[in-house]
C-alpha cells in the first residue's frame, strides 16, 4: 500500500490515454452487467415456471396457433385436472418502448390455474362479467398511472378487429400480484369472449398454447404424450411440455440467450484485452527509464514487476467496479420498462463477483507481459536509453 | 578505513563476436569520508566503474568489496536491498520521476524501510531543507529548474542515509553557476555529513572540489593526483 501513490500517478501520467481506456473498460463492463443480467431473467423465467402446469403449443412453429376446439379434446385427456388458452396479443401502448406482454384469456379458469396471481374475487367477477374488462399486474398499472375504470387503448399489430379497426379498447376492472414474485411473466389480461367475437372472422377460434394443469405432476410426461397423440394426425398437431421446458423451448426459438450474450461478450473482452495491453505496453516503453531508475534506488525485480501488474490491475479493476456499478444503476432504471418483457431482471450478487473477478483477470492478463518485461529490465542499459 | 576495495577488477563486454574490455584488472582503495573524482576521455570506462561500486553490475572476474560486502555473486535481490541502505546515486539528468511532486520523488527510497508515511515525509521535508528546497517540496520536477531538480535529486540519494554518494556527471547538464552550487553542497555532504562521495566528471573544475582525482584511460587507472 506504501506504493499506492507512486501506482495512482503513474495510471494518470497520461490522463487523455487513461480516461479513453478506462471508458473502453466501463462501458465493456457494464455492457457484461446488463446483457447478464437480462440472461439472467431468461433462465430465472425458466426456472420458476410452475412444475404442474404443462404448456401445449403448435408443433411446428409458434407463429402456426392451435384452434379453440382442441381444448375440449385436451380437458378429457386422463389426467388434466383443468385447462385454458393463452392467446399472444402482441399490440403497442401508446409508444413501442411500452412493451410489456397482452393475453386475452378466460378470466375465472385462468385464475384458478395461475394460483399464484392473487386478485380480488369481486375484481375477479368484474373481468368475468365486463366484456371489455382487463386486469393487470399491480406494477404495471403503477408505472403508467392507470386507476380502475380508466379506458386502455392498444393498437393491434397482430390482430385487427372485425370492422376492420386496429385499436382495441378495454376497462381496467381490476390489478393483480404475483406471490412471492415467483413468475416472471405477469401480463395484460383481458377477457377472451369479446376478443375473438370481434377480431376479424377468418381468425376467430385461434389461441396460441393451452395451458393445462395436471393431477399428478409426477405424470407430467406421460399425459403430454397422451396430449400430442390426440393431434397427431390432425392438421394442427401439437407439442407438450412442462411449463418450464416450455419456456425453454421459447428462449430456443429466440434463440440460444447465454450463447449469444457470451459471444458479444467475449468479443467485446478479446478487444479490450488488445486495447488495454496496448495501453500497458506504451506506459512500460515510456518510463523504461524510470523502472530503471526505481531499481537504482534499490525496488528489487519483483516489486518493480508488482508495481506494473498492480497498475493494470488498478486500470481493469477500476473500470470494471465501475462498469458493473453503472449497469446496476441502469438495471434499476430501466428495469420497470423490460420486466414487462423479461420478468424480474436484477444485478445479482454472482454477476457482480464474476464482473469483478473478470475484471481482475483481465488486469493480470494484460499486465502480466509488461511486468515480466520490467521484471527482467536490466538496469545499466535501461539508464542508457 | 577503506569502504571501497577493488581487486583485480575487469568487465568486458560481448558484443556479438567481439569482446570488449572497457576495464581491465582495476585495484583501486577509497576511504570513508574521502570525495573522489573519477576522470578520463568518453570511453574510458569511469561509468562502468561506478556502476560496479555501486552495485548495478557485476564485474567479468575481480573482487569488489563496497560497505564491508562483497558484492561479486550476489543475487539481483540482495544488491538491489544493499543499495537501498548504502548507495546513493545522483545522475547527469536527475531522473526524477516527472509524475511525483519533489516531496514524493525523495520519499521513494523510504519506501522500502518500514517507516510510517508520517515518518517518510518528515524525513523527505530535513532532505529538502538540507539541499534548501523546503519551499518547493509540492511543486513537480517540469516546475523546477535544472539546478533545483537536481537539489531534489541530491534529496533524494541522502534521505536514506547511505555511507557513499555515487554522481555520474552531476552537474554535466548545469551551467557554470548553478553546477558550482551543486558542487558546493556534494562539498558540504561530505565535509559536515561525512558522506563517502564518488563522482564522475568530464569537468576538472568540478574535479576541484573533490579532494582527489582519478584518471582512467581505455579501461585503467593511469594516475591519481592530490
Amino acid at each position: 500500500m506504501k506504493s499506492f501513490p507512486l501506482i495512482w500517478s503513474n495510471l494518470f501520467r497520461r490522463r487523455v490515454r487513461t480516461f479513453l481506456t478506462l471508458f473502453s473498460i466501463i462501458a465493456a463492463f457494464l455492457l457484461f452487467g446488463l446483457l447478464r443480467s437480462i440472461a439472467g431473467a431468461f433462465e430465472m423465467g425458466v426456472n420458476v415456471a410452475g412444475v404442474d402446469r404443462l404448456m401445449v403449443s403448435p408443433k411446428y412453429s409458434m407463429v402456426d396457433g392451435l384452434p379453440i376446439s382442441h381444448l375440449a379434446q385436451i380437458e378429457a385427456v386422463e389426467g388434466v385436472a383443468e385447462a385454458t388458452h393463452m392467446t399472444w396479443f402482441g399490440g403497442t401502448y401508446q409508444n413501442p418502448t411500452n412493451f410489456f406482454p397482452k393475453f386475452p384469456v378466460q378470466p375465472r379458469v385462468y385464475f384458478d390455474l395461475y394460483s399464484e396471481y392473487i386478485i380480488d374475487p369481486l375484481q375477479l367477477d368484474a373481468f368475468e362479467r365486463i366484456r371489455t374488462a382487463a386486469v393487470a399486474p399491480a406494477d404495471l398499472a403503477e408505472q403508467y398511472g392507470w386507476r380502475i375504470g380508466d379506458r386502455i387503448p392498444i393498437e393491434g399489430d397482430i390482430w385487427l378487429r372485425g370492422d376492420g379497426s386496429d385499436l382495441w379498447e378495454f376497462e381496467l376492472v381490476g390489478t393483480y400480484t404475483v406471490r412471492d414474485d415467483e413468475s416472471t411473466f405477469a401480463s395484460f389480461l383481458f377477457n377472451y369472449e369479446y376478443f375473438d367475437e370481434a377480431r376479424i372472422p377468418e381468425t376467430q377460434g385461434i389461441v396460441s398454447n393451452f395451458v393445462v394443469r395436471v393431477t399428478d405432476p409426477d405424470q407430467a410426461g406421460e399425459i403430454s404424450a397422451r396430449i400430442d397423440a390426440q393431434f397427431e394426425n390432425s392438421i394442427n398437431p401439437t407439442r407438450t411440455a412442462t411449463e418450464e421446458e416450455a419456456n425453454r423451448q421459447f428462449a430456443a426459438q429466440v434463440g440460444d440467450i447465454g450463447l449469444i450474450m457470451n459471444s458479444i461478450l467475449s468479443a467485446v473482452f478479446f478487444t479490450i484485452l488488445l486495447l488495454t495491453a496496448n495501453t500497458m505496453t506504451q506506459a512500460l516503453r515510456e518510463r523504461i527509464p524510470e523502472l530503471a531508475v526505481l531499481k537504482t534506488l534499490g525496488f528489487t525485480d519483483r516489486r518493480v514487476a508488482l508495481l506494473v501488474l498492480l497498475e493494470s490491475v488498478l486500470l481493469c479493476g477500476l473500470g470494471g467496479a465501475l462498469g458493473i456499478a453503472m449497469s446496476g444503476f441502469a438495471l434499476q432504471a430501466l428495469g420497470p420498462e423490460l420486466e414487462g418483457f423479461l420478468g424480474q431482471i436484477e444485478m445479482t450478487a454472482a454477476t457482480t463477483l464474476s464482473g469483478v473477478g473478470i475484471a481482475l483477470l483481465l488486469g493480470v492478463v494484460v499486465g502480466l507481459n509488461p511486468a515480466l518485461s520490467a521484471r527482467r529490465l536490466q538496469v545499466v542499459e535501461a539508464l542508457r536509453k | 578505513m577503506s569502504i571501497v576495495e577493488l581487486q583485480q577488477v575487469s568487465r568486458h563486454f560481448t558484443k556479438g563476436r567481439q569482446t570488449v574490455e572497457v576495464l581491465n584488472g582495476i585495484d583501486l582503495n577509497i576511504e570513508e569520508g574521502d570525495f573522489l573524482a573519477l576522470m578520463g576521455p568518453s570511453g574510458s570506462g569511469k561509468t562502468t566503474l561506478l556502476n560496479l561500486i555501486g552495485g548495478l553490475d557485476q564485474p567479468t572476474s575481480g573482487s569488489v568489496e563496497v560497505a564491508g560486502r562483497q558484492l561479486v555473486g550476489l543475487s539481483s535481490r540482495k544488491l538491489a536491498q544493499w543499495r537501498s541502505r548504502n548507495i546513493g546515486f545522483i545522475f547527469q539528468f536527475y531522473n526524477l520521476l516527472p509524475i511525483l511532486s519533489a516531496r514524493r520523488n525523495v520519499e521513494l527510497p523510504l519506501l522500502l524501510t518500514r517507516l510510517g508515511g508520517r515518518q517518510r515525509r518528515r524525513n523527505a521535508d530535513v532532505a529538502l531543507t538540507i539541499v534548501g528546497l523546503a519551499d518547493r517540496a509540492s511543486h513537480k520536477p517540469g516546475e523546477l529548474s535544472g539546478g533545483q531538480q537536481q537539489r531534489v535529486a541530491i534529496a533524494r540519494a541522502i534521505v536514506a542515509d547511505p555511507r557513499i554518494l555515487v554522481c555520474d556527471e552531476p552537474t554535466g547538464d548545469l551551467d557554470r553557476e548553478t553546477a558550482d552550487e551543486i558542487l558546493d553542497l556534494l562539498e558540504l555532504l561530505n565535509r559536515e555529513h561525512g558522506k563517502t562521495i564518488i563522482m564522475v566528471t568530464h569537468d576538472p573544475k568540478a574535479a576541484s572540489h573533490a579532494r582527489h582525482t582519478l584518471y582512467l584511460d581505455k579501461g585503467n587507472l593511469v594516475r591519481e593526483a592530490a
